[in-house]
């Protein structure tokens, strides 16, 4: 449970010694509760205070990576139930599913499709991030085979391993230990044998159990024995039941402060309709799973998980917005037509749909209003005549214009007499208020 | 662990709205979050309304207008197809001809058609204007009296032309649809506003304005848990409405719904994630508070469904 500055103040010494570098200590407490400092920064503070200011500070849901490099996948140390009330923070995993039964063609097939699985989205890149790699032969040597076939078809892509079996486990593990691979498949009766595994090799693991309380009893006897990087699974079945286990297992993490809880989870959503499975993903998506696993890899299936996964991860705070500058549509001449809008993802994302409906080849100009729509940042007094006219002197895009005509959305209209008296030369012409009504605005502007 | 799992109970309740006048259905009355049934009584599915229109559809993708033939030039036929063919459970007409950029029909026009679709199907139905917030004031006026008796939810209801649709809708004996923008002190108002008229406030449905995975979900998505939590915690009698997701008419037109696999190969068959662009709005909004919902494509509504049975 986080502490404020105040109650993590009443456990310093209170002799504003200055050893930690802050002038008091109520500044350091501040600082503390900010996660700025570290309590080991001031010398004097008792054994008993460190203990519960450590417990304090450490995050409710644990911080747990698997994978290196620039792929590696970080899940947990979120901090609410809904979005609303701070960012969640670590977007959920999405992994696709190898079954060792599959033939090799059928892995490399899949391993390929997961390498291609990129879209770019608002400047994100967004991909498959993991594969899930399913024992389900139940042979060592073949596992083993098909471990280190993907290891080496998709070098850098994290690796989930599925078995239950600890020499299986050990065997697969001996050559790809070093990718930090997360080993799933820990439950009550495998216990030992597993944690020696894991330990040996430092990787994470992911346990199974029946329910939440034979999950919270596991968790803390490999914690007793020294585990502490793992993700979960109740082994729900039914989306009722992803829902009630993963809303119940946040919420004791968060508002209960239950350590034995604290995990990332994972979730499994495969099913043998499509849609179907991709509204159970959308719902782990949704409601608190941080490793996804899929079936299959379709095209259409990611953009739609992606997407999903972006919008409910955005920052409440902070929009989602585009590069300032001017985008080019088709391939705009000298004559075409010049639109000036706000960065808001969504009026760009509009606004370019429409304008390639209108197959009229446009340039987007694009002002950074940090993210908010045209309404909004014209109240906000991001979107104004001045910025608006600064913006196309400065791009310079006069040079490569003959026809020196700046078009502006309906719903600012009254903007143009002022952005005319700061852009002389120049025409403004008032568009229509909805995008959808730009198609023919510009076909007829061309004609 | 048992007796520690931390289950939760809110002093507040969302009020149960029926619709319907010979099949009826419910929605609302649970006292608890979402498909909550692990802590709280959750009486009603979300019900799911087939949107038709007054006119034949010209914006409809290929992709919708193929799952239905030749019934989308007949709003009753369209109608009759939904109850008897899709076994639909209800039924959303949206009077977009009605609008003036549209092909500027009458009132009278929309009385006509609401009359004969109410003569031709059975289960509930649901009338919207055109979103012309001039032109819906004095068309919903005329459909809300053209389905005296057959108790709809008529809308949408905003802050530019409650007035007219509130008194209709009253005299007529309709719940109420109340559409604001995206915010929850809006749709309090706007619900104040129009109870003060005299409308019962536990026929009111809040549409708290949609939007498509993708194109603003995450704001639809956040205010509809603010007002659900707002009802639920605080016990605020002012939003303990249950919701509207006007899913269809804002997932068919983005891009990611129309555009074919040949213009964007990298995102897959543009059937199948037309169907999963709108499934996939319509479970996010049902997550976050949804209960109604209005949609286009018939296997997105089916999966839907099966989807609902799996939570419930
Ligand atoms: C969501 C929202 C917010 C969000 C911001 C979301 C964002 N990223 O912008 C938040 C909550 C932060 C917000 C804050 C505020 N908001 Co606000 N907000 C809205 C709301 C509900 C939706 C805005 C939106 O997302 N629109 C969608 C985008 C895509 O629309 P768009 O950019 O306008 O683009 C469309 C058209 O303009 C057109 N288009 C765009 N570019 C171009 C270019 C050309 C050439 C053409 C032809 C067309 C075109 O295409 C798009 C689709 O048709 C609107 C109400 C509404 N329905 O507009 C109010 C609204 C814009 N907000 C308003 C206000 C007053 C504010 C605040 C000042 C409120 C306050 N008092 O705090 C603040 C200001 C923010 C700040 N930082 O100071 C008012 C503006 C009033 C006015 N007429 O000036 C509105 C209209 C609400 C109202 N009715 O009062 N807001
Ligand atoms: S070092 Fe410790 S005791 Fe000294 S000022 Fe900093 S917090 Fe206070």
């Amino acid at each position: 449970m986080a502490m404020s500055g105040i109650e993590i103040f009443k456990l310093l010494p209170k002799t504003n010694c200055k050893k930690c570098g802050q002038p008091t200590c109520l500044a350091f407490a501040m600082k503390l509760a900010q996660r700025q400092v570290s309590i080991d920064a001031c010398p004097d503070v008792s054994e008993e205070s460190r203990q519960k200011l450590s417990d304090a500070s450490t995050p409710p849901i644990r911080m747990v990576t698997f994978g290196v490099g620039d792929r590696a996948i970080k899940m947990g140390e979120e901090t609410v139930l809904f979005r609303h009330e701070k960012k969640y923070y670590h977007p959920c995993a999405i992994s696709v599913e190898i079954k060792d039964t599959m033939t090799d063609e059928e892995i490399s097939k899949t391993v390929a499709d997961i390498l291609d699985s990129d879209i770019e989205r608002v400047g994100q890149r967004l991909r498959i991030d993991a594969v899930f790699l399913n024992n389900t032969s139940n042979d060592k040597v073949r596992f083993r085979d098909v471990v280190k076939l993907v290891s080496e078809k998709a070098s850098g892509l994290p690796l989930i391993l599925s078995t239950d079996k600890p020499d299986i486990a050990d065997e697969a593990l001996k050559s790809v230990a070093d990718t930090k691979p997360l080993l799933y498949g820990v439950t009550k009766d495998n216990l030992e044998s597993m944690c020696d595994i894991a330990k040996r090799y430092k990787i994470p693991v992911g346990i199974i159990a029946d329910g939440l309380e034979e999950m919270s009893q596991l968790t803390e006897r490999l914690k007793a024995k020294g585990i502490l990087d793992m993700v979960i699974d109740t082994k729900p079945r039914s989306a009722k039941e992803i829902l009630t286990h993963n809303t119940l297992i946040r919420r004791a993490a968060i508002k209960k402060g239950m350590r034995s809880l604290g995990y990332p989870i994972i979730t499994f959503a495969q099913r043998d309709d499509d849609v179907i499975e991709t509204l159970i993903a959308s719902l782990g998506i949704i409601k608190y799973s941080s490793i996804l696993v899929l079936s299959n890899v379709r095209p259409y299936k990611n953009l739609a998980l992606f997407t999903l996964r972006q919008n409910i991860y955005t920052d409440p705070q902070v929009p989602m917005q585009v590069e300032q500058k001017i985008y080019k549509i088709g391939e705009p001449t000298d004559t075409s037509p010049l639109i000036v809008t706000t960065n808001f993802s969504l009026t760009y994302f509009i606004v370019s749909g429409e304008i390639e409906n209108s197959k009229v080849p446009t340039r987007l100009a694009i002002l950074d209003c940090e993210g908010l729509s045209v309404l909004t940042a014209w109240a906000a007094g991001k979107f104004t005549a001045s910025r608006i006219a600064n913006f196309i002197k400065e791009s310079g895009i006069e040079n490569e214009l003959s026809r020196k005509e700046v078009i502006i959305p309906g719903y600012v209209a009254m903007l143009s007499g002022a952005i005319e008296d700061k852009l002389p030369g120049w025409k403004v012409t008032v568009g229509p208020r909805e995008a959808n009504a730009l198609p023919a605005f510009l076909k007829a502007w061309n004609g | 662990m048992g007796s520690t799992l931390p289950l939760e109970t809110y002093p507040g309740k969302v009020n149960e709205v029926t619709i319907g006048s010979q099949k009826i259905v419910s929605i609302g009355g649970e006292n608890t979050l979402p498909f909550h049934s692990f802590e709280g009584n959750v009486p009603n599915k979300p019900v799911i309304a087939y949107e038709i229109q007054d006119v034949p559809p010209d914006d409809w993708h290929e992709t919708l207008l193929s799952a239905y033939g030749d019934v989308t030039k007949d709003p009753v036929k369209w109608a009759q197809y939904c109850e008897q063919t899709l076994k639909a459970d209800a039924i959303a007409i949206r009077l977009v001809g009605t609008h003036p950029d549209n092909q500027n029909k009458s009132p009278e026009h929309a009385a006509q058609v609401v009359r004969d679709v109410l003569s031709g199907i059975t289960i509930p139905l649901i009338i919207l204007g055109s979103n012309s917030i001039e032109k819906d004031a004095q068309v919903l006026v005329s459909a809300s009296n053209a389905a005296k008796g057959y108790n709809c939810a008529i809308g949408k209801a905003q802050e530019g032309n409650y007035k007219t649709i509130v008194a209709a809708a009253l005299a007529n004996n309709h719940n109420l649809i109340a559409m604001s923008e995206l915010d929850v002190n809006l749709s309090k108002q706007l619900n104040i506003l129009i109870t003060q008229m005299g409308f019962d406030k536990e026929r009111i449905i809040i549409d708290p304005m949609c939007s498509a995975l993708g194109y603003g979900l995450e704001y639809s998505f956040s205010v509809m848990e603010r007002i659900r939590l707002a009802a639920l915690t605080q016990n605020d009698v002012v939003v303990q409405q249950p919701m509207l997701g006007d899913v269809g008419m804002y997932v068919w037109k983005v891009k990611e719904a129309q555009a074919l696999q040949s213009d964007m190969p990298r995102w897959g068959d543009q059937r199948m994630r037309g169907i999963l662009w709108e499934a996939v709005t319509a479970a996010t909004l049902m997550l976050s508070g949804a209960e109604l919902l209005i949609m286009r494509h018939p296997d997105a509504v089916e999966k839907i469904k099966s989807f609902i049975d799996d939570l419930i």
